[in-house]
């Protein structure tokens, strides 16, 4: 009885929480037809939304695999001076409010300030524009490819890797032969929560962006353009596109997830608890 | 030098460099910025009635949306590990939702469906339950986007406590709730509280889900993120400062405090700075 009870209660909250409004947004999407659907999403703001969320993205995504894993690889194969303070720093980038990332931001870069004007000078345009906006991604996302490699590098040890070095492997080629392969579903798993992260982010990306229609405005900031503007029916419909990607995006890592065990990295294991 | 050490050196530099000036700059820029003007500014700043209703507003919200993340957390780990139902791979795969979903697409769907114009939302205005621009809307916000903190923390701890530990206790006559305070409880307290204090830092930060829902009414349901954000677009870096400055010391003092809750007896550094992974 008492079983049945929480059961329903869990229910409740799943419904209360997630399973109701998800399908209530789906249903109001489509709500005027598929026709309405169709013009909401291909609308010249929303594909341009699109098109820079998908530039910044790729842009972060990039930046993250590199130094992430450079940064991954320095903190648990050396040991320096400084290290237990800078392992500390990783995580800070969590627990920062994404408006105070993009205002710290605008505190660095704005006018008046030394970098702001050294840039300006050199007629490079950082705050309100695609450099700011990156910027921004890269930090709010700097963690996740760092906490899946760490752990996994620990777990790997330094063993095969001197082993290629003492057959006169040069440190290139131990990266790419040894250490790459042990490493690569973790890259794919902290890959895909920085490409979920980088479409989603909102909050930052609005303070930098200055939210120029169809020049500086992501999906997210078009969604809300929309809603502000009262078109409910093309915040709802590019909404329900984003929340389609992020079922894909957790399927992949589920996948991600199963595929690493079935290789026999065990590791993995221990990014996800 | 051999080359083997001169890499190790480029890379060690070049992280070192990369992460002080991506995070170490922005915060030391923030913190140099707020107390520029003197500890007095930045205590008028604060204490500003907008400000001051923006800061305690967002605490509450918060220190609400923790309580009942933690219990109903708690709840749904349990049920989900300990209970065979339909649907519970479902409900599970469904947990980690809130993570991939954008905050302010979270936000529209709270909105949509308990605004005034869907029928939950005029069914619960009869019953004179305003959700949105109001603190349910806020704290359900918020339990939105950390719903899977408290969950997954405590999920892998209570596959790993034994069962047979609880059935020890019933055989030595124990009652339920007795067996769930002195056995489960104490074994899953790390667990739990990891969950409570990431909720706690992620929902005093909030911003994308709660603007929408919130309607940034000042005084009324201005969160401190909304607040901060209304600075910065009326060209008020100043006020805009020294508010973030505070949010930041909460979230940082939070998860200090929580460091020091779960490490280890014995150890002399919190786990997180000798490199081993946070739980997360």
């Amino acid at each position: 009885m008492i079983r049945r009870l929480l059961i329903f209660i869990v229910w409740i909250y799943f419904s209360v929480l997630l399973i109701g409004p998800m399908a209530y947004l789906c249903v109001q999407a489509f709500g005027e037809g598929l026709s309405v659907f169709w013009r909401e999403v291909t609308r010249p703001e929303a594909l341009h939304g699109f098109w820079l969320t998908a530039e910044i993205t790729l842009i972060v995504l990039f930046v993250n695999l590199v130094f992430g894993t450079i940064t991954a690889l320095v903190l648990i194969r050396q040991r320096f001076w400084g290290q237990t303070f800078l392992s500390g720093l990783i995580d800070l980038p969590f627990s920062v409010s994404p408006v105070i990332t993009g205002f710290m931001l605008i505190l660095l870069f704005g006018p008046g300030t030394i970098l702001g004007t050294w840039f300006g000078a050199m007629d490079i345009k950082i705050l309100y524009a695609l450099p700011a906006m990156v910027l921004v991604t890269v930090f709010v996302t700097f963690p996740f490819v760092v906490r899946e490699l760490t752990p996994i590098l620990m777990a790997i040890g330094t063993e095969s890797e001197e082993a290629a070095r003492t057959l006169g492997a040069n440190e290139w080629q131990i990266f790419l032969r040894v250490t790459l392969p042990a490493i690569r579903w973790g890259m794919v798993y902290g890959a895909t929560l920085t490409i979920a992260r980088a479409i989603g982010e909102f909050g930052a990306v609005l303070v930098v962006s200055g939210n120029i229609l169809q020049l500086t405005q992501t999906a997210t900031l078009h969604i809300y353009q929309s809603y502000v503007d009262f078109n409910y029916v093309g915040a709802y419909a590019v909404a329900a596109i984003l929340l389609a990607v992020s079922f894909v995006i957790l399927m992949i890592l589920e996948l991600v997830k199963a595929r690493s065990s079935t290789v026999g990295e065990t590791s993995l294991r221990m990014v996800n608890s | 030098m051999t080359g083997h050490t001169l890499t190790r050196l480029a890379l060690r530099s070049a992280t070192v460099g990369y992460v002080l000036c991506l995070i170490v700059l922005p915060l030391a820029g923030i913190g140099w910025q707020s107390f520029a003007d003197g500890w007095g500014r930045f205590i008028d700043d604060i204490l500003q009635p907008q400000a001051q209703a923006a800061l305690v507003l967002t605490l509450q919200a918060a220190l609400i949306t923790t309580c009942v993340n933690a219990v109903f957390g708690t709840l749904s780990a349990w049920v989900l590990v300990r209970f065979d139902f339909p649907g519970r791979a479902f409900l599970n795969a469904l947990v980690d939702l809130p993570f991939a979903i954008p905050t302010l697409v979270a936000g529209i769907m709270i909105a949509a469906v308990y605004g005034a114009t869907s029928p939950l939302g005029a069914w619960l205005q009869r019953g004179g339950i305003e959700v949105l621009y109001n603190v349910p809307g806020i704290v359900l916000a918020m339990l939105f986007v950390t719903m899977p903190f408290t969950i997954r923390a405590l999920q892998p701890v209570l596959m790993e406590l034994e069962q047979d530990q609880e059935e020890a206790a019933y055989t030595l006559g124990a009652t339920p709730w007795q067996a769930f305070w002195r056995v489960t409880v104490p074994s899953i307290l790390p667990g739990l509280l990891t969950g409570v204090f990431l909720t706690f830092v992620r929902a005093l930060g909030e911003f994308g889900s709660v603007v929408i829902v919130a309607g940034n009414i000042p005084l009324k349901t201005q969160v401190a993120a909304v607040y901060v954000y209304g600075e910065i677009e009326s060209y008020n870096p100043q006020g805009a400062t020294s508010v973030s400055v505070v949010v930041l010391l909460f979230c940082f003092l939070a998860l200090m405090l929580l460091e020091r809750l779960i490490r280890p007896p014995g150890e002399r550094l919190p786990a997180f700075l000798i490199g081993k992974p946070v739980p997360s």
